[in-house]
């Protein structure tokens, strides 16, 4: 019962919050210079003003501002998100054409640094002090350092330029037309460029978190109990420390969700990676707005599924955020 | 022990202000070293490194000196990266204090506010509010200050709301200071030192934001910067990989020196925490 109360507090915030990011973004185009008709008519070669203001027209950019809000929000309701001014296509369309490259190029690059980083950041505690808790930590300080579309270049250089072993860009090879379980691995050859660049600024700060969360559970009085009791130290590291260690990790990693879609921007653009990431890109570019203002509001959608699932996992993995409430 | 020694224990964290001193002095000896504008081609094009003394790191396309670029790419990463934590710092500081000290539907609201900033991806929301104001200094410095407040808000609040209910803020409230002048002079001073700690390493973070935008074409058109000097090289990647590798390597250590810095005063303001960090 509790637990349906819950769910229905957060998913009335998650509404919020996704309403306030159109909003927001909505207002912020206003602000924009210049607006799509003239630069669609300046670019069609037609600059009269009739042609300008019968686009304008056709596009609804006549109306007050707070008229061309509602009607749009009363469009998402339904389900649409307008046309693109440069296509001609549906944004929905648009957006579920791309949305999956991301997904899967931003779901692996999570699990990846989650992954990977929480397995460095085990080990460089359960070994600290020693040279490969060093090591690790070095590393970790310059990933961490390292802006992620640099990473992606100098990865391109080594490993496609110089050793050839990776694809440089692109999801799929052009014109191989590959079906079955061939494109899947020829998709999962071009996937580890993008993943591990884009995972490894994560995993820096996956790895120190988990190295301070399991330093910090090693010096509780239980893990003195344990150890007092002769438990092996393997053990004490797998089932009491780590068990404890790994949630605020968690919390972390589904607070930075979003972030990872910020990294997508970059990520897409140096791979060609076709996903929604370099949508957004291009229609701010073009001043595309309704396609500008779709990604955004599936973004958001996105993200706040990603914490609101986190949130429910806790109150089955730890039942003390029940009681803290 | 004083501050000074402890922060000088920490072997790291001299080794990163040693590099950011380089770093500085570059930035601001940039004109003497270049006195011409590193937009101008001096020498032949696609020059290697290491090959001719007087252009020890290359040229590119346009003969244009890589190190000039790289000197004057200082100036503006931490132009950059210093002014918009600076407005950052003081938003979030003015937003923290507000919500810690009054509490309440104040705190609430403001603290809603700052979660829901936290939810959009802050890249994202730079990038678009720089291409929307047209990229310049100024619009690039607040896109950046405007996503990041928010940890700072978080971290500054929580320290008030312990701070206030503590004995000498509570003298101040009986000797009949006002709300403002006991958030200024009594609890602000004793919450500083997380926040200066916060604020180095968000210079860091800014100096990476900045340089991405720049890489994606959103910099400054009429300042050179590190960014734009790897994303205008992008395509040269196969023919001339120094146009890239050399103004990666600069952001790289100048944010990981920033970064040590940002270490050695968290270990040396708050000695307690140090065994745990260790």
């Amino acid at each position: 019962m509790k637990t349906l109360e819950f769910l229905i507090q957060r998913l009335v915030k998650a509404v919020i919050v996704v309403l306030g990011v159109v909003i927001l973004n909505f207002l912020l185009i206003q602000l924009a210079p210049g607006d799509p008709a003239s630069v669609l008519a300046g670019e069609a070669g037609a600059g009269d003003e009739q042609f300008i203001a019968q686009l304008r027209a056709q596009f609804g950019l006549d109306q007050p501002v707070y008229v061309q809000l509602w009607s749009y929000l009363q469009n998402i309701l339904s389900g649409d998100l307008g046309y693109s001014y440069r296509n001609q296509v549906p944004v929905a369309q648009l957006i579920m054409e791309r949305l999956p490259a991301t997904l899967l190029l931003t779901g692996s690059a999570f699990i990846f640094s989650l992954i990977l980083g929480v397995v460095l950041g085990v080990l460089a505690a359960y070994k600290r002090g020693s040279f490969g808790d060093s090591l690790i930590m070095t590393g970790a300080l310059i990933f961490y350092a390292t802006p992620l579309f640099w990473v992606a270049l100098m990865a391109v250089l080594v490993f496609s330029i110089h050793l050839d072993l990776l694809p440089p860009f692109d999801m799929e090879t052009i014109g191989a037309n590959y079906t079955g379980w061939a494109r899947v691995v020829d998709i999962a050859h071009h996937l580890v460029l993008p993943t591990v660049t884009l995972g490894l600024f994560f995993t820096a700060v996956y790895t120190r978190l988990t190295r301070a969360s399991m330093l910090e559970v090693m010096n509780l009085d239980f893990v003195k109990t344990a150890r007092a009791k002769g438990v092996p130290k393997g053990r004490i590291i797998r089932r009491h420390v780590l068990r404890n260690a790994i949630l605020p990790v968690f919390t972390f990693a589904s607070v930075q969700a979003g972030q990872l879609v910020g990294g997508a921007v970059l990520t897409e653009t140096v791979f060609a990676w076709p996903g929604i990431g370099r949508l957004m890109f291009d229609a701010l570019m073009q001043r595309d707005y309704p396609v500008l203002l779709g990604v955004f509001l599936v973004t958001a959608i996105v993200v706040v599924l990603v914490n609101l699932v986190t949130d429910l996992l806790y109150r089955f993995v730890d039942p003390r955020i029940e009681t803290a409430r | 022990m004083s501050f000074f020694r402890r922060y000088a224990q920490n072997i790291g964290a001299l080794i990163g202000l040693a590099i950011l001193a380089v770093v500085v002095f570059v930035a601001l000896a940039a004109p003497i070293l270049y006195p011409g504008s590193p937009w101008q081609g001096v020498a032949e094009p696609l020059l290697p490194p290491f090959e001719d003394p007087a252009y020890p790191l290359g040229t590119d396309l346009l003969g244009r000196d890589i190190a000039a670029g790289i000197a004057y790419g200082a100036r503006v990463s931490l132009l950059i990266g210093i002014i918009s934590t600076a407005v950052a710092v003081v938003i979030g500081v003015a937003i923290g204090a507000l919500a810690g000290f009054y509490g309440g539907r104040v705190d609430d609201m403001l603290m809603r506010f700052t979660e829901f900033f936290q939810t959009i991806p802050a890249f994202a929301m730079a990038v678009v509010l720089v291409a929307i104001f047209s990229p310049n200094i100024t619009s690039i410095t607040l896109a950046i200050a405007v996503v990041s407040w928010p940890p700072v808000a978080r971290l500054v609040r929580g320290e008030f709301l312990s701070l206030r209910s503590r004995e000498f803020v509570q003298a101040a409230v009986v000797v009949g200071q006002t709300g403002p002048r006991i958030m200024a002079t009594q609890i602000l001073p004793n919450a500083i030192s997380p926040i200066i700690v916060t604020a180095s390493l968000m210079v860091a973070t800014a100096i990476l934001t900045e340089s991405s935008l720049s890489f994606l074409g959103l910099g400054d058109r009429n300042m050179m910067s590190w960014g734009f000097m790897i994303g205008a090289a992008r395509t040269m990647l196969r023919e001339a990989w120094w146009l890239s590798v050399f103004p990666g390597l600069a952001i790289l250590i100048t944010v990981l020196a920033i970064n040590l810095i940002g270490e050695g005063l968290n270990d040396a303001m708050n000695p307690h925490l140090r065994g745990r960090k260790g």
